[in-house]
């Protein structure tokens, strides 16, 4: 009678252990679905960096042109002191001309370390084109409301040693399919960088965040946020705006 | 010549205030080259003293991809060096790490060192004896500069062998007092086996620095600096030192030479009856000209006895109590102490003494080669020429 009432109990925990996790969506196919969302063949963005410092703000304007995820070319318009300044990424590259010195610089090595315009930003987080999927085992860890939406956390535990962060931890709209929050925390689970993604829009109908907030963790502050100005999904990019000869023109 | 010197004598103590103006002016300019040189010497000496002592030891073994000056070589220039060769050798290992006092990001070069080295005077005992986590220790500039103080704990960020973020926190066991910035502004020491660990670079070393039982030798993948080489910046840098202050002694020592030089032409033309008398009496011209020479060249004796009469306390004295450096003068990224002791050596000395009287020597014989020209019974009668 014992080892019956033991069994049943066994076998209801099962159940219900199996219920909650059919509940729980594979996080490979929320990826996907994410990655479908936010992810275009090409992209034009005009969009507005405000670095919040300590004592004042700097607003920085910018328009980048992206190709898939080893692409893109970046032009400051503003302000006067950055004008002109131009950034090129092909696969694992990266490129800075400065108008001022009317010099190109590779940036490698260290450099990529730096933060962009004083940004909560480095050159290295804009370098990484790897899938989420080939250097993190992803699981899906849970379920929380964030400002009125019900979103899944993902949990992401690097499986390569070269990534930045060894674990991510997203907050994934369960009716979007947008990354509402981002954490990245280091080996020691020590919590390095958020971003905050908010102003959602349906844009060719996909929902974009309009609104980016980078914050180092670390620091006092408020971070940077990343406000998109303009956006267009799939226009068509001549291919010498990817060439090095573009960053002089 | 006796009768030179005396006449030379004689007549300047004649001279009066004249006299001891120019004198006055050679004597100050025979201070301040003695003063400056004997600074600049101090600093030297001290300088070198403290970057062997702090940094340098008996010379550095780096990694052959290891460029001090180049901060992009820290990721990739470092290795493995075998035990055998490794003797006399003080590991020191050295990546880029931040460091966030009071959510203030600070970047560090993060140094690990042997606890056990004895060979740099760096107090790597404090990290030895704590029972911190991660001890660390800093030089007492980097400690101001990041407002932190014994006992504190500060996150510290770094990259593991694989480029990945870690952070813990850190604890200041030991704040050290150097006049080397090159081992405190921007550094955060900790014990090197710690930091192998945090990294995953096990027994891996940027450079390694050798204490005086080290012999160099070719060894493949390694590069060695001897003590002569890592000093020779320092070298160079105290060379041009030397060079610009000497503008500024020169130039007043010119300005002494000149009054000399003036007094000089001014003797010979009102001095003409005198000059034709000499050489009536049976004087040649060149004994004339010696004369006016050696009178020229007095004032430099003169200005060396005024000189150590106020110089030699005034050296002796500063000597002693040093010469105390202005905090700002000190991040300036070279090895300078709070408080600078000229050194005023008998070469410093001699070689002043040397300059002035040969440099005096030439202005007083310069106006007086006119006197050979001279036509004397027209000089006797005082008649310009």
């Amino acid at each position: 009678m014992k080892n019956s009432s033991i069994i049943l109990i066994i076998s209801l925990s099962c159940l219900v252990f199996n219920v909650e996790a059919q509940k729980m969506p594979d996080a490979h196919v929320i990826i996907d679905k994410v990655d479908a969302n936010m992810v275009s063949k090409t992209s034009i963005v005009k969009s507005r960096m405000i670095i919040q410092g300590r004592r004042k703000s700097r607003v920085v304007v910018s328009k980048g042109y992206t190709e898939g995820n080893n692409k893109s070319f970046t032009e400051y318009l503003a302000p006067a002191r950055e004008k002109g300044t131009k950034m090129l990424k092909l696969e694992d590259k990266l490129w800075i001309y400065s108008p001022s010195t009317d010099r190109t610089i590779q940036l490698s090595g260290h450099m990529l370390r730096q933060s962009v315009m004083g940004s909560d930003l480095s050159y290295e987080d804009m370098m990484e084109d790897r899938q989420l999927i080939d250097m993190y085992d992803a699981k899906v860890a849970g379920e929380e409301t964030i400002e009125d939406r019900q979103t899944w956390i993902l949990e992401l535990n690097a499986k390569v040693d070269d990534v930045s962060y060894a674990k991510r931890k997203m907050w994934i709209d369960q009716k979007r399919f947008v990354p509402l929050k981002e954490d990245l925390f280091a080996k020691s689970g020590e919590l390095l960088k958020r971003t905050r993604m908010s102003d959602f829009e349906k844009i060719d109908g996909r929902w974009y965040p309009k609104k980016v907030n980078y914050k180092d963790m670390l620091k006092l502050g408020k971070g940077t946020d990343f406000i998109i100005i303009e956006i267009e999904f799939d226009p068509e990019i001549p291919a010498y705006i990817f060439s090095k000869a573009s960053l002089k023109k | 010549m006796k009768l030179a010197f005396q006449l030379a004598y004689k007549n300047l103590v004649g001279a009066g205030l004249r006299t001891w103006l120019n004198v006055g002016v050679l004597a100050f300019s025979f201070i301040i080259i003695i003063f400056y040189n004997g600074l600049i010497d101090g600093w030297n000496e001290q300088a070198k003293h403290d970057s062997i002592a702090w940094e340098y030891g008996n010379g550095q073994l780096l990694h052959a991809d290891y460029d001090p000056f180049d901060p992009f070589t820290i990721l990739d220039g470092h290795g493995v060096l075998e035990n055998e060769l490794s003797k006399n050798l003080a590991p020191i290992l050295l990546r880029q790490a931040s460091i966030y006092p009071e959510g203030r990001m600070f970047s560090v070069a993060l140094k690990g060192i042997d606890v056990n080295q004895t060979t740099l005077k760096l107090p790597t005992a404090s990290l030895k004896n704590s029972n911190a986590k991660i001890p660390a220790m800093m030089g007492i500039n980097m400690a101001d500069a990041a407002n932190l103080k014994k006992g504190d704990e500060v996150l510290l960020r770094w990259r593991d062998q694989g480029g990945t973020f870690d952070a813990a926190k850190i604890t200041v066991v030991d704040i050290f007092e150097t006049n080397v910035p090159t081992v405190d502004m921007g550094q955060v020491w900790i014990p090197i086996r710690k930091m192998w660990e945090m990294t995953g670079l096990e027994n891996h070393t940027t450079f390694y620095v050798a204490n005086e039982n080290f012999q160099p030798s070719n060894i493949s993948g390694w590069k060695y600096q001897s003590q002569e080489t890592l000093l020779s910046d320092l070298n160079e840098i105290i060379a041009m030192k030397k060079i610009s202050g000497s503008i500024m002694y020169l130039l007043l020592l010119a300005i002494a030479l000149l009054a000399i030089f003036d007094t000089q032409v001014l003797s010979v033309f009102r001095r003409q009856k005198e000059i034709g008398t000499y050489i009536s009496l049976g004087m040649t011209r060149a004994q004339v000209v010696g004369l006016f020479t050696v009178e020229g060249s007095m004032y430099s004796i003169f200005a060396m006895i005024l000189g150590s009469i106020v110089g030699i306390p005034l050296f002796a004295y500063l000597a002693k109590i040093g010469i105390g450096m202005p905090a700002a003068s000190r991040d300036m990224g070279v090895p300078l102490a709070e408080r600078i002791f000229p050194v005023f050596g008998i070469q410093l000395i001699v070689g002043t003494i040397l300059l002035v009287v040969i440099a005096s020597t030439i202005v007083s014989f310069l106006p007086a080669r006119k006197i050979a020209k001279m036509n004397p019974v027209l000089a006797l009668k005082g008649k310009l020429q």
